[in-house]
């Protein structure tokens, strides 16, 4: 499963699905119980499919018919929100360790 | 039109030493055996999922966490720091689809989902370590299970 073409054309993988979404949803919108089932099917159909070593199927799904503007901004400069302070961080590590202490 | 990941990468780590891509010559090639229908498929992801109080990520961190196949969306955690995580967080689905792999389980679309399910965080700057300390462990776990095919999401 890829977003990330250039990448797994040079690694060569054995076999791919590409998806042209913004990184982080490779597999579906949040919620979007269709569309989610509707991605892995086709992965899974690809197992079946690929005979090529290397193939990437490119799958049809647009992220945003009427907005592309996600593939100027994705993976660049300030596109990344700042980290959250060390101090931060540890507390909302201990928040989750403490929420299944229990 | 697809995004250049490579070129952006680089200038968004242009502050750093260069990245050494992978670039491999060859594929490696193994044949289904069976239709996936009768297949047990592994899933793993690369977005940085945590089961309940399993360890927390960190940068260059090559270890995996094992995530039983029946886990509660309530129960995943995720740590990452080189994507948007917020959609992940809502629902981990986007990257780590457990409960869309459990319902074609259900349906009979796969034989069967491998338990546990694998994640690690794949912001980790030296190919070298997932190649040799990861990846090693991880094809033990899937020769331990038995599985058919294995079904790699890149976060």
């Amino acid at each position: 499963m890829t977003s990330a073409l250039d990448i797994t054309q040079s690694v060569k993988a054995p076999r791919a699905v590409f998806v042209n979404f913004p990184l982080g949803h490779q597999t579906g919108k949040p919620n979007d119980r269709g569309l989610q089932r509707s991605i892995l099917l086709d992965a899974m159909r690809a197992f079946e499919t690929i005979n090529t070593p290397g193939e990437i199927v490119k799958l049809p799904y647009i992220w945003d018919a009427n907005d592309r503007s996600w593939e100027e901004i994705d993976y660049t400069k300030g596109w990344l929100p700042e980290r959250p302070s060390r101090d931060a961080a540890d507390a909302s590590e201990a928040e989750r360790v403490a929420k299944y202490a229990k | 039109m697809p995004v250049a990941y490579i070129p952006r990468t680089k200038e968004l780590y242009s502050d750093f030493k260069p990245y050494q891509w992978v670039v491999n010559e060859t594929v490696p090639w193994t044949p289904l055996k069976k239709p996936i229908a009768k297949s047990k498929i592994a899933l793993m992801s690369s977005g940085g999922i945590m089961y309940r109080d399993q360890p927390r990520f960190h940068r260059e961190d090559a270890s995996y966490r094992r995530v039983p196949k029946d886990a509660a969306r309530e129960d995943l955690n995720i740590w990452h720091f080189g994507y948007l995580t917020a959609d992940a967080e809502k629902d981990p689905n986007c990257v780590f689809p457990l409960e869309s792999m459990r319902a074609l389980e259900a349906e009979g679309v796969i034989g069967e989902l491998s338990d546990p399910a694998f994640s690690f965080m794949g912001g980790v700057y030296s190919a070298r370590r997932i190649r040799d300390e990861l990846a090693p462990k991880i094809v033990d776990e899937l020769k331990r299970a038995h599985v058919d095919a294995f079904f790699l999401v890149p976060a």
